[in-house]
């Protein structure tokens, strides 16, 4: 019979699983089959399994598999686990009863005796591979919600930690291997629920001890290890305490995949404080490098210099440091970028010419170097013409002595250079004009050059200074983009990058907070810099904010999967009624009616910005918004819970598991009472959904917290007097009278609380202005709770009689 | 895991179990590239190395280097301490086993690797029980080499 499951396992084709897919399990958890048949019987499963999931049904047989995990014969127990840790890594629902037993079969090793185990303990260290199995299938789920089986993980967890400080009870390397197994395991358990503190802190020390042991395996898998730990923010600070030493085995290793490992880890630890300190390291070990690894550096110091450089001229330097060191191994990438900063950046501009200037004259000098000179010198060579040294004609002379060891499409590059200088200096034409027509450019065997020396020899000699000008004008600061270097750096790395994913959601959101010139003067840069990435509320990867405003006159439905993709909309809020303008895309079908849930959730957003506006099975959508005076921004994530992708009649599709952010502006142009519709509509598994909600937005959103004193509080009260401007509610709580809640919801409003004003001190005074494009409507407010009876009186008056009715109404139904 | 493989100091292939399917073709070139990368790391190096998104986890023992090459999230730990175990296996059942014995006797060794490993991952972990389950399996041998006349070193 055993052979029989080997054979199976060990071929595992599709046929296999096919024919014998049904008598497996039930070999498997049929009380009469032999023990050893029951582990082969269960590796066999896994096999298939891997092979062709579908064909392998584990419906009927869950329980019971589950329940293998009890079984007293450890050898089952060991194959039983594998399957099941690959099942629940598959479908985690349905094993979760799983995670209790495996707690408690875990405690039941650790804190065994030596003798219990009798043919298990291997060294001294009883049943290692089951344990470490354990751990391994524990960290398919997130921490266990129930406090008894929690308190018990947490016990184990912290007795595999204080075995490791005790002394060894055996020299031999197998026993201590065998220890430290198991408690790497339990550390990258901990690092993965991520939750507990001193555990995690624990975990940072001990591996902080490893990172000086005598054996190379241990140091290699502590760093490797410290790389997760960096990123989780608790124990971010514990990480960095380590820093010299990292850099220490930087210098010191003489095993390149360890010193690779402490790059790696540097690059995971840095963050602002030491940034300078970590750049200066690696770009000192770049000059030792092992040339496999070298773009990967290069890539990644680019990034670091990037993301921390409060100081633009030492970005600069450190990319130009770079390209002298490396320069065969810096990617096109890498440049592009730092002349799009260098644009961007008006500040840094004259240094950096300065600085290529002087790196120029450099004798060896990397083509690349070359390249990024010349294009800067183009740009802003007039910046450093004043200094005799930098004339224009010893800038295209340096330029030019470079040129014929060029290739061709740096070559392509300096003649454009060229051009730029005669535009510049325009006592330089006459000598730029003789190369230019010289033969070796206007009859170059290559295309690109001829044709470029041709064209800027004619515009030279014809266009007038104002043409040249014109067309050779000062390039225009970049539209902020994803950083193609940090795409770059995950396609080399591959899916196992996990400190550069995690770096990406932050970086992202430092990069648009970078010089993002040309935004909306409303909508200031200090908006546009929240990192909305890292609000990933599905812990997914978000795909690049796209933002712009085309502004579609008055559609209170915004299609938002229309023909035109997922670009932003600004809906126009405009007072009652769905006005009959032509909706954007004449191909999309009726938009469904509003879901019922639609008006509670609004609800639920009145005092609030953040959230989750909707969840089914397929999709779950949650919102983040900023408002300002009458303007509003709110990013839609679209978050896909299945492995489907789902697509739309047109592009682009989300894939499943994924994650996508769409950006909305609005404004207000005057009050208004419905909400604007947002609808739905993508492609699942073949059957087309729709989906209506309501946007969110109301009208104390646009509201402004005005500070005032109690004199000009009931001055104004006063004269709001009339009938129709005050509006009036008595209505029973529906929540706990709590003063920090009420409190809170009332700022939450957006009106500012105003202390002191009222006589009474359990009332509750506020006052704001409403922000539209129409007009400013002020709106004080008067809250009155009576807490015997459980009832509120509001009173509210405003300006506007529309106004006040409908803040009145909202607001009642938040307490 | 995804293959072992025991190679000797001169870079002969002395075993090899694959636990992934691949094409003939495929076996050879990665074994010989392997090979080559094991070989050339000096004595005191660590003991794990990064292989083309595979992790590889190689030990030396004598004359002999036993490979195998793990996925992302296996322990590397562990799988030295499944090396580790596999030869004290072969230790206890050649008798103060060497190069020699797995030549001659590769069947065996493979026999015995199968009863500890399936499909990549760890079945059985007691010694014993190993063991007596290749005891099982030789009295069933026992007649066929009686008929056939075959030396068993």
């Amino acid at each position: 019979m055993c052979l029989a499951l080997h054979c199976i396992a060990n071929v595992g084709s599709r046929e296999m699983a096919e024919a014998f897919a049904g008598e497996i399990p039930r070999i498997l958890v049929a009380g009469d089959t032999m023990d050893s048949v029951k582990q082969s019987a269960a590796l066999c499963l896994l096999r298939l399994y891997k092979a062709s999931p579908d064909l392998v049904l584990m419906g009927e047989w869950t329980s019971r598999v589950v329940h293998l995990l009890n079984d007293q014969h450890m050898g089952v127990v060991t194959a039983a686990i594998s399957l099941i840790t690959c099942l629940s890594s598959k479908n985690p629902d349905e094993f979760k009863t799983c995670v209790s037993l495996a707690v408690s079969r875990l405690s039941r090793i650790v804190s065994s005796a030596s003798t219990d185990l009798q043919d298990y303990t291997y060294y001294f260290v009883p049943a290692p591979w089951l344990s470490c199995k354990l751990l391994r299938l524990l960290q398919c789920y997130p921490p266990p919600e129930d406090g008894a089986v929690k308190g018990r993980l947490v016990e184990c967890l912290e007795t595999i930690l204080n075995k490791a400080q005790e002394p060894p009870k055996s020299k031999k390397v197998q026993h201590s291997n065998a220890k430290n197994a198991i408690l790497f395991e339990a550390i990258s358990l901990i690092i993965h629920y991520d939750s507990e503190p001193n555990l995690l802190v624990r975990a940072c020390n001990q591996l902080g001890q490893f990172l000086q042991h005598r054996e190379t395996n241990l140091r290699y898998l502590a760093l490797e290890s410290m790389c997760t730990l960096a990123s989780s923010e608790f124990s971010h600070e514990a990480v960095k305490t380590h820093i010299e030493t990292v850099i220490n085995a930087l210098k010191t290793e003489r095993d390149v995949s360890v010193r690779q490992r402490a790059a790696d880890l540097l690059y995971a630890m840095c963050d602002r404080s030491n940034a300078k300190q970590i750049v200066a390291e690696m770009l000192s070990y770049l000059e030792t490098a092992d040339y496999s690894i070298r773009e990967e550096m290069v890539l990644k110091v680019a990034i670091l210099a990037e993301k921390y450089a409060v100081d633009y001229s030492w970005y600069v330097d450190t990319i130009l440091n770079l390209i002298r060191i490396a320069g065969d191994y810096v990617s096109e990438e890498v440049w592009y970028r730092v002349i799009q900063i260098v644009i961007n950046r008006d500040d840094v501009q004259g240094y950096a010419a300065k600085t290529v200037f002087e790196a120029l004259q450099a004798p060896a000098c990397h083509e690349n170097m070359v390249k990024v000179g010349g294009y800067i010198l183009g740009e802003f060579g007039n910046l450093i013409a004043g200094d005799p040294r930098s004339s224009p004609l010893v800038q295209f002379n340096l330029l030019h002595s470079k040129f014929h060891l060029c290739s061709v499409p740096t070559r392509a590059l300096l003649l454009s250079a060229y051009i730029k200088f005669i535009n510049l200096f325009p006592e330089t034409k006459a000598t730029i004009q003789e190369v230019l027509r010289s033969d070796s450019q206007i009859r170059n065997s290559d295309v690109e050059l001829q044709q470029r020396a041709v064209e800027y020899l004619k515009l030279s000699s014809i266009a007038s200074t104002d043409v040249l000008a014109t067309v050779l004008e000062e390039m225009p600061p970049f539209p902020e983009r994803e950083s193609s270097i940090l795409a770059k750096l995950k396609k080399k790395k591959g899916p196992g990058a996990v400190s550069v994913e995690l770096e990406d959601g932050k970086e992202r959101g430092e990069l648009n907070g970078a010089g993002e010139r040309g935004a909306d003067a409303a909508i200031a840069a200090s908006n546009v810099s929240t990192p909305s990435p890292s609000a990933d509320l599905l812990g997914l990867r978000s795909a690049a904010p796209i933002s712009g405003s085309t502004p579609s006159a008055g559609s209170l439905l915004v299609d938002v999967f229309s023909e035109a993709g997922p670009t932003a909309s600004s809906a126009s809020v405009n007072d009652d009624g769905f006005l009959s303008s032509a909706p954007p895309s004449a191909a999309s079908e009726d938009p469904a009616p509003p879901l019922p849930e639609s008006e509670e959730l609004l609800n639920k957003f009145v005092c609030k910005n953040n959230g989750v506006l909707f969840e089914n099975q397929l999709l779950q959508i949650g919102i983040k918004s900023e408002y300002r005076q009458n303007l509003g921004r709110m990013y839609l994530f679209y978050g896909n819970k299945t492995s489907v992708q789902f697509t739309k009649p047109v592009e682009p599709l989300v894939e499943g598991g994924a994650q996508v952010q769409q950006v909305i502006n609005i404004e207000c142009l005057t009050d208004f009472v419905d909400a604007p519709l947002l609808n739905i509509k993508f492609r699942y598994g073949g059957a087309l959904q729709n989906i209506s909600l309501k946007l969110p937005v109301t009208i104390n959103k646009f509201f402004q917290p005005t500070e005032m004193a109690a004199a000009d509080f009931f001055q104004r009260w006063k004269q709001l007097s009339q009938p129709q401007q005050e509006a009036q509610k008595i209505f029973k709580a529906t929540h706990g009278m709590d003063t920090e809640v009420l409190k809170a919801k009332l700022l939450g409003l957006g009106t500012a609380l105003l202390e002191n004003v009222d006589p009474n001190p359990e009332n509750y005074v506020c006052a704001g202005v409403i922000q539209t494009k129409a007009q400013q409507v002020g709106c004080l407010l008067r809250l009155e709770p009576n807490a015997q009876a459980q009832m509120y009186r509001l009173t509210l008056r405003s300006s506007k009689d529309t106004v006040s009715q409908r803040v009145c109404d909202l607001l009642a139904e938040q307490f | 895991m995804q293959f072992m493989l025991l190679f000797s100091r001169q870079g002969k292939l002395r075993l090899q179990k694959w636990y992934v399917p691949l094409a003939d073709k495929e076996k050879k070139k990665i074994t010989r590239e392997l090979v080559q990368t094991v070989l050339a790391r000096k004595p005191k190096m660590c003991s794990f190395l990064e292989w083309r998104d595979l992790k590889v986890v190689y030990k030396r023992y004598a004359s002999l280097y036993f490979c195998c090459a793990i996925e992302d999230q296996d322990n590397e730990l562990i799988t030295l301490e499944i090396i580790h175990r596999y030869v004290e296996l072969l230790d206890k059942y050649f008798g103060s086993v060497c190069e020699l014995d797995i030549i001659f006797n590769f069947e065996k060794a493979y026999f015995i690797l199968d009863e500890f490993l399936l499909g990549g991952e760890a079945q059985e972990t007691s010694k014993k029980t190993v063991l007596k389950a290749i005891e099982q399996a030789d009295l069933l041998q026992e007649p066929r080499h009686e008929y056939f006349n075959v030396p068993v070193y």
